[in-house]
């Protein structure tokens, strides 16, 4: 996993629930975070637009920390640039 | 205080035109679930609701009528005509006056709105149609209930979420049963496929990519329907004297507020609005028979609502007879509680509890009878009907057989 990739889930992750970035790490529990399940449908919609990816909703059931939502975001973002003509 | 007895009833929604094809479908177990008609579905994560289908003004309202009628008002009026026939009302100038009109709607005519905004956003129209206002506001449908039968007395509409229907009964119920009026009209109603709504829907992830499958391990989510449902309320004594049929008696109504997230369902608050509907009814929780369950199938309301009646009803709950009607009808919003209400006045009527349909896989955490599939030859006496809705304001209206 990227090391830029995980600097924007975690940015999105504290704007998006309003906390300080230092308090969001890839060893992140949701509920440490006090994130619910509201907020982590606000964060998928935040995500959804940094990355211009869509996320189906079967991909997000089980996840419940950071490192599992950056795996997820990475592996979308990986199939969105292999779907994409060559050269682009 | 007064009795007060359910003596017409009608209803409109994705299992049929009128009750008679309503009650058949519950009967028999038939959903109305299928593909999205009303509104393109290509660029939604979900493609299914629960519709009328092929729905169209023209055998209920003149054209130039249905101009002025959102699709959810025109469901409001076809109900309350069915309502009012069935109970066979006598209308006299008093009754007129002193007749209420409560109703449920929770977006009201936002498809109305929906295109008019397509006008102005996409479109770059510089302007909407003039009848959006009226066409979209929630009350249009209490408001074309009394221009339909010339009634004058108190009417208005209530919007609480998918609880709307629930508290514009209980509101009729308690205004009949204290002699505000005589006679009430009361439901809910909701037509929610516009491609803005749905996409709102969308973003929630509650909404299932396939079917509705309330209490079954696998449920993956709701399903949206539209419809209606009215009743006419009459003091039970007023009702017997003209010799009136009355399907069922309203005998409680308990409200509460979770106090607690504005989406998360709370059991405490759940349970708090059972209990509330026990006492008003002045009954034990072991004289229920069979509840008619809020039951929207996502995971987080399934395993709260058992976990709720379980707390209220303690052992009598594994004797309790639950099902999710939503499983056929989709979850028909502001709509939601009238036609669920109408499902338990139907169970207690005709002595046939309504299944929960498509139920496969038991679920540890919804461990109660919920009638999988099937419906069940079965008299009961008292049912519940259970509504939590989104803002945790919750209603529950307890009826007894006639």
């Amino acid at each position: 996993m990227s090391e830029d990739l995980i600097q924007r889930v975690t940015k999105v992750i504290a704007a998006s629930k309003r906390i300080p970035l230092e308090t969001v790490t890839i060893d992140s529990e949701f509920v440490q975070l006090g994130i619910d399940s509201m907020d982590a449908v606000e964060i998928l919609f935040a995500l959804e637009g940094e990355f211009d990816i869509s996320i189906p909703d079967d991909e997000v059931r089980s996840v419940r920390n950071v490192r599992d939502m950056c795996a997820g975001v990475e592996r979308l973002v990986t199939a969105k640039s292999a779907d994409a003509p060559a050269g682009q | 205080m007064r009795r007060v007895a359910i003596t017409g009833a009608g209803a409109i929604c994705a299992l049929g035109r009128n009750t008679t094809e309503f009650a058949e479908s519950l009967r028999e177990g038939r959903g109305g679930i299928g593909q999205i008609e009303s509104t393109g579905v290509a660029s939604l994560r979900f493609q299914n609701g629960a519709e009328v289908r092929n729905y169209s003004h023209q055998p209920y309202f003149e054209d130039r009528r249905a101009d002025f009628m959102d699709r959810f008002a025109q469901f409001a009026v076809i109900a309350a005509r069915e309502a009012v026939e069935d109970a066979g009302v006598a209308w006299t100038p008093e009754l007129r006056e002193t007749s209420a009109i409560i109703t449920g709607s929770c977006v009201g005519g936002q498809s109305t709105e929906d295109v008019g905004f397509v006008e102005l956003y996409q479109k770059g129209h510089n302007r909407v149609h003039p009848l959006t206002i009226p066409k979209t506001m929630a009350n249009a449908g209490a408001s074309h209930i009394s221009m339909e039968f010339g009634i004058t007395g108190p009417a208005f509409t209530i919007s609480t979420a998918c609880s709307s229907a629930a508290h514009a009964i209980g509101q009729a119920f308690q205004m009949v049963a204290t002699g505000t009026s005589d006679l009430a009209i009361t439901g809910g109603s909701e037509a929610p496929f516009s491609l803005g709504i749905l996409k709102a829907w969308e973003a929630m992830r509650v909404v299932s990519p396939e079917t509705c499958r309330p209490f079954s391990k696998d449920r993956r989510g709701m399903i949206l329907g539209e419809g209606a449902a009215m009743f006419v309320l009459e003091p039970l004594d007023a009702a017997r004297a003209r010799g009136a049929r009355i399907h069922a008696e309203l005998v409680g109504f308990g409200m509460s507020a979770d106090a607690c997230h504005i989406t998360q369902p709370s059991i405490d608050g759940a349970a708090r609005a059972m209990r509330a509907a026990l006492k008003s009814a002045r009954l034990a929780p072991e004289q229920i028979g069979y509840i008619n369950a809020h039951g929207t199938a996502t995971l987080a309301n399934d395993l709260t609502e058992t976990a709720a009646i379980r707390q209220v009803f303690g052992a009598h709950a594994d004797r309790l007879a639950i099902s999710s009607t939503k499983s056929m009808h989709g979850h028909a919003l502001g709509a939601a509680a009238a036609l669920e209400c109408l499902a338990a006045v139907i169970a207690l009527r005709d002595g046939v509890l309504p299944p929960t349909a498509n139920y496969t896989v038991p679920d540890p955490d919804c461990d109660l009878d919920v009638i999988p599939n099937v419906a069940r030859r079965q008299q009961v006496e008292y049912a519940l009907s259970n509504s939590f809705a989104f803002g945790g304001l919750n209603a529950v209206l307890v009826l007894k057989v006639a």
